[in-house]
């Protein structure tokens, strides 16, 4: 077919858009389009507008005529400094207020549209996903970002200008701002994914509750934080707040990624039913378990089923192993590093038979050489690090599964570091270690690189799959290799552990 | 213009197309035709670009819907089943914000909006809030919408359904009026006089699956049998229709008659009507009037649907 303009009647207009170049900008531009859309359609909106006003322009005064009178009041006890700590808060509160409506807005961003038909005529339009995705999350946040550092300022205003003798710290106002910035990201981009994948706005309201619920926990902490914190007044901020905004910031991203991956047409429009069906789950991840190709073949016998099904659930790892084996890298070297820092330091003694500083080894970090434990215990030991590592991955898009299994290693680093800094050779802690850990250190990579992924899956969907199916696919393929490799591995390592590795240590021991 | 071969798409375990083949050269309308639930809004998502084809493959304005949607969607213009506006603009941001969108010049987008919206009579409430607008007058500026950017193939879910008959009739107009200038329309309605009147191809779609595609003519040869002719003559037949089987044996069935008129279905009736004439004259018979009986596409659909029952189309439904 001949495809150029004059041809086929393309209006050149059409060409000229199309073949534009892409790029942040291009992207940008075409997002603010719907933003600027979106946001006059919520200020012609009195639900909106309204409290938006009240909580920009009232609000503030009211906080600051009640920090004033608190203030006052616990004077009389000689309590001033929970008066104090009391205004900062009141920053913090008059901040969050007006933010929490971007949490209506964004839960109502798609599945509104969706339930007042006008999503389609949106989706057919040669806007990408990603300018539609940002284009609406920018919308559901800037008014309430917008009223939020408005309050803020009317509310230091009120301070500067009001009888309260209380100054704010520069580092300290700059934290509530971030603080209150971070959780507005938080709280759109978690909104921003339930509302693409939920149905209808009562079931987003119902799935709210999954970031209102955490949101109500982190506030409460930061207000325990801003009371409490030994470092208050200090002029750099709370250092307990700066790690927050660090840790909800990279959050932020992973819901960016999460919900950027899982936003598509295909999803919004034909996905219509809330209904659990458990039987079609059940199957779509026993069919990925059997699976030998990535059709979703079955295997034919039980060979076929490691030497294709395991490999191919192996090969969907290329990702998640480098990153957990970097990991487990950097674990073992921050081990050595933190063994280096004078504070840290065991302070071996020295020109000892190596027997004796193995016990002052197990006494510090409770590593034990030489002693026997059942096979049982020590499968149980591994498989529910492994199986809490797993679990923790799924709610925190994997990251979990990278907090609970590299301790370890720190600890193994750690101790080498301890044993060079005393003048002894570690090397004796490579057959206590590597005898079984030979079996058991693979095994384990394998694993927290399976649950990264399963966790992870949501946040860059494979090519051709919708969110549930990349999920139950990324399910199956853990079970599988869980199955093929990681308990038969884990028991054999054990055998080895329990076995083998007490005779070559106490060999190495002198024993 | 649009190009569909072997286009399919199943969600979980249903397939709601099946197969599908389209071929609609530019400057055709394609009525696609069929009951509820048939495919027909699957197959316009899989064209638009709005849906991913789970097998097969299309072309829309010479752009594959997989490798290229958003240059699909910029070539299509788009009228939903739901007309799907935002009820608190008023109309003329409301254009302005899809003018926006297919990145129209300011200039570009102002004229456009206003030479469409008087084409389809609707410059007086330019400055209305679209929630104060009827359902007709919500339908036009949905049609609106999607020609604004003047794409070159427009794909039109009941584009007359709420309209008033004059309405209906602009929006008629205004399509056979594109038609001519090589737009392409693939319309899908459950009108079929409409269907009829503006349609140069049809296409029956059941169970997912096209069960009959062509033109009017087409469809009517193959599903609705041979041309049947009313003759109607002054006075009484008194025994005519008997001689016309017999003559004519062969060439044509006698069907109904009454005592002035006698209906018969012919393979060939640019053949065999003159000869029908002659043969009357001659035998002294005066011709009122000698005319084809209509077949509506009514009729021809529903054959065309009864057909496909015969022949397994509820089993079918049942294996979707």
């Amino acid at each position: 077919m001949n495809t150029s303009a004059k041809s086929l009647d393309i209006d050149p207009i059409l060409l000229e858009t199309t073949d534009a170049p892409g790029g942040l900008f291009h992207t940008l531009s075409n997002a603010l389009i719907i933003t600027r859309r979106e946001v006059r359609d919520s200020f012609r909106d009195w639900r909106i507008i309204g409290p938006i006003v009240i909580l920009t322009f009232l609000f503030p005064f009211l906080a600051q005529f009640v920090a004033a009178r608190f203030a006052t009041y616990l004077e009389g006890f000689g309590a001033q400094i929970i008066g104090e700590r009391t205004i900062p808060f009141l920053l913090m509160i008059v901040g969050f207020f007006p933010i929490s409506i971007s949490l209506v807005i964004a839960l109502e961003t798609f599945v509104g549209e969706k339930e007042r038909r006008s999503l389609e005529p949106l989706l057919s339009t040669p806007l990408s996903n990603t300018e539609l995705y940002v284009g609406k999350t920018l919308a559901a946040m800037l008014p309430p970002l917008i009223s939020s550092y408005g309050g803020m300022a009317v509310y230091l205003l009120s301070l500067l200008t009001g009888d309260l003798a209380w100054r704010p710290q520069l580092w300290l106002v700059v934290q509530i701002i971030l603080i209150t910035t971070v959780q507005a990201l938080v709280m759109v981009t978690g909104a921003v994914v339930v509302s693409s994948q939920a149905t209808s706005t009562r079931a987003a309201n119902l799935l709210a509750s999954f970031i209102i619920i955490p949101m109500a926990l982190i506030i409460q902490g930061e207000s325990a934080i801003m009371f409490l914190a030994p470092d208050a007044e200090s002029p750099s901020g709370i250092g307990a707040l700066w790690a927050i905004i660090g840790g909800m910031f990279i959050v932020v991203i992973l819901l960016l990624r999460v919900g950027n991956s899982i936003f598509n047409r295909e999803e919004l429009l034909g996905r219509t039913l809330d209904t659990i069906n458990l039987k079609a789950l059940f199957r779509h991840i026993f069919q990925s378990i059997r699976a030998v190709d990535e059709q979703g073949t079955p295997a034919r016998s039980l060979f076929d089923w490691y030497r294709r099904g395991v490999t191919l659930s192996l090969k969907r790892l290329r990702l998640a192993l480098p990153i957990t084996l970097a990991i487990f890298a950097v674990a073992f070297i921050g081990g050595i590093l933190l063994g280096q820092l004078p504070s840290w330091q065991m302070n071996l003694p020295r020109g000892l038979p190596i027997r004796s500083v193995a016990g002052d080894i197990q006494f510090y970090t409770g590593l034990v050489f030489g002693e026997t434990h059942p096979i049982l215990a020590i499968v149980w030991q591994n498989g529910r690090i492994l199986l809490g590592a797993t679990i923790l991955a799924l709610f925190t898009f994997g990251t979990g599964a990278l907090i609970l299994t590299p301790p370890v290693y720190v600890i193994l680093g750690y101790v080498f570091a301890q044993l060079i800094n005393a003048g002894y050779d570690p090397s004796f802690m490579l057959p206590a270690v590597l005898t079984h850990g030979i079996i058991e250190i693979p095994v384990i990579v394998l694993a927290t690189a399976a649950a990264l992924r399963l966790g992870a899956v949501v946040t860059r969907l494979p090519s051709g799959l919708t969110l549930g199916g990349a999920w139950t696919q990324a399910l199956g393929d853990t079970i599988k290799i869980g199955i093929g490799i990681i308990v038969p591995g884990l028991i054999l390592a054990a055998a080895v552990e329990a076995y083998i590795t007490p005779q070559v240590v106490q060999l190495m021991l002198g024993g | 213009m649009i190009e569909a071969h072997e286009l399919s798409k199943l969600y979980d375990d249903f397939l709601a197309v099946d197969r599908v083949n389209l071929d609609v050269p530019a400057g055709t309308v394609l009525a696609l035709l069929g009951p509820n639930g048939a495919g027909k809004t699957t197959t316009v998502r899989m064209l638009t670009s709005i849906l991913a084809p789970s097998a097969g493959s299309a072309r829309v304005a010479g752009y594959d819907v997989l490798k290229y949607p958003e240059k699909v969607r910029a070539s299509v213009g788009v009228l939903p089943e739901q007309h799907g506006l935002y009820e608190r603009m008023k109309a003329v941001e409301y254009l302005d914000f899809f003018g926006r969108v297919y990145r129209l010049s300011a200039a570009e987008r102002k004229k456009r909006s206003l030479d469409l919206m008087e084409r389809f009579g609707l410059t007086f409430a330019l400055g209305k809030k679209l929630g104060e607008y009827s359902k007709g007058m919500k339908q036009k500026l949905a049609l609106v919408r999607a020609m604004l950017h003047d794409p070159p193939v427009l794909l039109l879910d009941e584009p007359t359904s709420a309209m008033d008959p004059q309405s209906a009739k602009l929006v008629r107009d205004a399509i056979i009026e594109l038609q001519r200038d090589q737009r392409t329309f693939l319309i899908t309605t459950h009108n079929l006089s409409e269907a009829q009147s503006l349609a140069n191809r049809i296409a029956i779609i059941r169970h997912g699956r096209i069960i009959a595609n062509g033109s009017f003519s087409e469809l009517a040869r193959r599903f609705a049998g041979e041309q049947i002719m009313e003759l109607r003559v002054r006075g009484i037949l008194n025994g005519f229709a008997g001689d016309l089987a017999h003559t004519f044996a062969g060439k044509l069935n006698i069907g109904d008659s009454g005592d002035d008129w006698v209906q018969y279905s012919v393979a060939e009736p640019s053949e065999t009507n003159p000869q029908v004439i002659r043969h009357a004259v001659g035998s002294g018979v005066d011709i009122v009037s000698l005319a084809p009986i209509s077949r509506t596409l009514e009729d021809i659909y529903l054959q065309v649907v009864k057909e496909d029952e015969a022949q397994g189309g509820a089993a079918r439904e049942h294996l979707r």
